[in-house]
């Protein structure tokens, strides 16, 4: 089904709710977890999920999510596996989104014709290939939009405004601002310059605007909600689903208590916030 | 025709590119455009041949073995002596180069990925120099294997950190380097020290590394009158490869012979030789020749040389190689161990085990090519930092 993130993002306009997603590595810390972790998110608030597909040298990543890769690639999990995940969840869930988030080196193993059917087969939404700027990114990009699969792009603090309209002419589904300088997962987000930033974004596109990297608390999580449409969380969830990579069956649990957290404290915002729809922010 | 890759976006072919995160993009057009600026300028040319000529020792002799010729009993041999350079490699030609646009672009601290520790060290060393802080991402793993190298980086006045993650080598290392990067860009430069990386890396340290093909060309003439037969060098990254075969692309006289790391054998899998046994991906930024799984995950790599010890190469080889312009072998490890043994004991000169695997290629190119031909090997760095390698490889403790 094409079109489940806008129709996501259009609903979750309408009800002035701010898209919680959370990131978690596909196969982390073993397969068998993974598509009951997705849906256990779901319930506890998640609208979109992010899976990270697992790479040998994920260059972009901090620490806690290059170990989340390496937990996975122990169990050998395959560009292939995480399309049977996405498949698998499809089967209980139809409405929810699923973004893969990865490197591209699996894709052009894969062959990106091979992996772009197989994605809207299993029930992908949309792909963001971290280390694919909009200069080599033309192909695959076209490639996916004809399977009815967005192709996702990040926007970062050094993006000037002819590379935020580079971009967005090429993106699909919604925009990821990354919010420092930085890997994923480090501490110095600040919150106003994001602000300022997303100013820029919105007035080049009307594509929704998801903020991540360095949102690890309910509290930062609030603060971005004021003015992104999606926040999304990774290395915060990750490292805790590491902590329990001894103990597997108690992530879902505890991974579901913390996006409920994030939830309340979002909903906490937004109840009190205009309700104004993604894309249309001043 | 002349030779004028990369084009535009930093593409040989359909390798090398930029394949990074979006937060790197602007680093990367920033110093994209003060390279480009710094190579039209007359005082930057001249404060590198400065460098190059009182504080690395250049020109670096071509020096005809002639004993390893009559042992090998083909064309005559000449070595390019890179080895004779200050910090024993021809490493430091691109960190002096690099490091003076660093402090051309303002930047006060530099960072380097370093696998044996040698281009760590000629970091170190242009950092002391320069008076920039310095730190250097370095495997753990290699960091173990390579002790002395870690304490003379340290005695530079350099950082070392250690990185655990991965395969705790030289890739592991690059990614570190690379997210140092993208967390500092404002007062830091990345000094890579290979031809490879996102553009415009690939071309940048060639272009500082050609200063030994342009040598050879001159130096050549004393000896021979005329340009050689062939040009050998070991390829890991490939940096000095590409410094000596760069300025000869446009001569279709000379063949260019690149040897890579067969390790264990090149059917054992144990080995570092994407080109003669990989195939096309991405990785650290360009599109190249990778050691791969099908699922497209990096494997690691094996060489008794670390400096060679990269699942990797640069982009221009990937497609020297395709266009057929250079051609490809690999060399053992025992074939480098056997090479480094007999120029030791017939030329008294030590190479480096990474240019143990040009010399052993020489010897069948050599009687290849046959009496009246010559070739040039770049003899890209010296033997003292393997010693301990090969005492205990051959069961020798010191």
């Amino acid at each position: 089904m094409s079109g489940r993130l806008a129709a996501r993002f259009r609903d979750l306009g309408a009800r002035g709710r701010v898209a919680l997603i959370p990131f978690i590595t596909a196969g982390d810390p073993e397969p068998r977890i993974t598509v009951p972790l997705m849906h256990a998110l779901v319930k506890a608030g998640a609208d979109v999920i992010e899976m990270g597909v697992p790479f040998s040298d994920p260059m972009a990543d901090g620490p806690v999510i290059q170990k989340a890769s390496e937990r996975a690639l122990t169990h050998h999990v395959r560009l292939a596996d995480v399309l049977a995940m996405v498949r698998e969840f499809r089967v209980l869930d139809s409405a929810t989104p699923v973004v893969l988030m990865g490197y591209l080196n699996p894709v052009e193993a894969m062959g990106y014709g091979r992996f772009a059917v197989g994605a809207r087969e299993a029930g992908v939404d949309g792909v963001l290939t971290v280390d694919l700027p909009p200069e080599e990114g033309e192909e695959l990009a076209g490639v996916l939009r004809r399977q009815g699969v967005e192709p996702v792009f990040l926007l970062a603090p050094t993006s000037d405004a002819e590379r935020i309209r580079r971009i967005v002419r090429l993106a699909g589904g919604f925009v990821y601002y990354v919010s420092l300088r930085g890997v994923t997962g480090s501490a110095n987000l600040d919150v106003s310059e994001v602000e300022r930033k997303l100013k820029l974004i919105r007035a080049e596109t009307r594509l929704p605007v998801g903020v991540g990297f360095g949102i690890g608390s309910p509290e930062a999580a609030a603060k971005v909600a004021r003015f992104a449409d999606a926040v999304i969380v990774g290395s915060a969830l990750v490292g805790r689903i590491g902590a329990l990579a001894s103990q597997p069956d108690r992530i879902a649990t505890e991974a579901a208590a913390f996006i409920g957290q994030l939830r309340a404290a979002m909903d906490s915002v937004a109840s009190g916030g205009t309700g104004t729809r993604p894309g249309v922010h001043a | 025709m002349t030779y004028a890759l990369p084009d535009e976006g930093g593409h040989f072919g359909k390798y090398g590119g930029r394949f990074v995160s979006e937060t790197l993009m602007r680093p990367l057009l920033e110093l994209e455009a003060a390279y480009g600026r710094a190579r039209q300028d007359r005082a930057f040319q001249e404060e590198f041949s400065e460098e190059l000529r009182l504080y690395v020792g250049r020109p670096s002799p071509l020096y005809p073995a002639r004993r390893l010729t009559e042992k090998f009993g083909g064309a005559r041999i000449y070595l390019k002596r890179e080895d004779l350079n200050h910090t024993g490699a021809h490493k430091i030609n691109n960190t002096v180069g690099q490091a003076l646009l660093a402090k051309r672009m303002g930047k006060t601290r530099v960072i380097a990925e370093t696998g044996a520790g040698q281009h760590g060290v000629a970091t170190a060393t242009v950092a002391a120099r320069l008076g920039l802080e310095c730190v250097v991402y370095m495997g753990a793993e290699d960091i173990q294997r390579q002790a002395i190298n870690v304490y003379r980086m340290k005695l530079l006045g350099a950082k070392v950190v250690p990185v655990t993650s991965g395969s705790r080598t030289l890739k592991d290392a690059l990614n570190e380097a690379m997210r140092d990067w993208v967390t500092n860009v404002d007062n830091t430069f990345y000094i890579i020290g290979t031809v490879a990386g996102p553009h415009p890396y690939p071309a940048m340290v060639r272009d500082f590394q050609a200063v030994i093909g342009r040598e050879v060309r001159y130096q050549i003439m004393e000896f021979e009158g005329r340009l050689p037969d062939a040009l050998v060098a070991c390829v890991g990254g490939g940096s000095n490869a590409m410094g000596l075969f760069f300025p000869f692309l446009d001569d279709p006289s000379v063949a260019l012979v690149g040897v890579e790391a067969a390790g264990k054998g090149l059917g054992t899998g144990r080995h570092a030789a994407p080109l003669s046994a990989g195939r096309p991906g991405v990785l650290h930024g360009n599109r190249t020749y990778l050691m791969e799984t099908d699922d497209g995950q990096i494997i690691e790599t094996h060489s008794i040389s670390a400096g060679l010890d990269y699942p990797g190469v640069g982009p221009e080889h990937a497609w020297l190689k395709d266009s057929g312009r250079a051609r490809y072998v690999a060399a053992t490890d025992d074939e480098a161990l056997e090479a480094f043994h007999l120029l030791t004991r017939i030329e008294g000169i030590m190479p480096a085990l990474e240019s143990s695997h040009a010399v052993a290629y020489a010897g069948p190119l050599a009687r290849e090519l046959g009496r009246d031909a010559c070739i040039v090997v770049n003899l890209s760095g010296r033997g003292d930092k393997d010693v301990h390698t090969i005492a205990a490889r051959e069961g020798i403790s010191l």
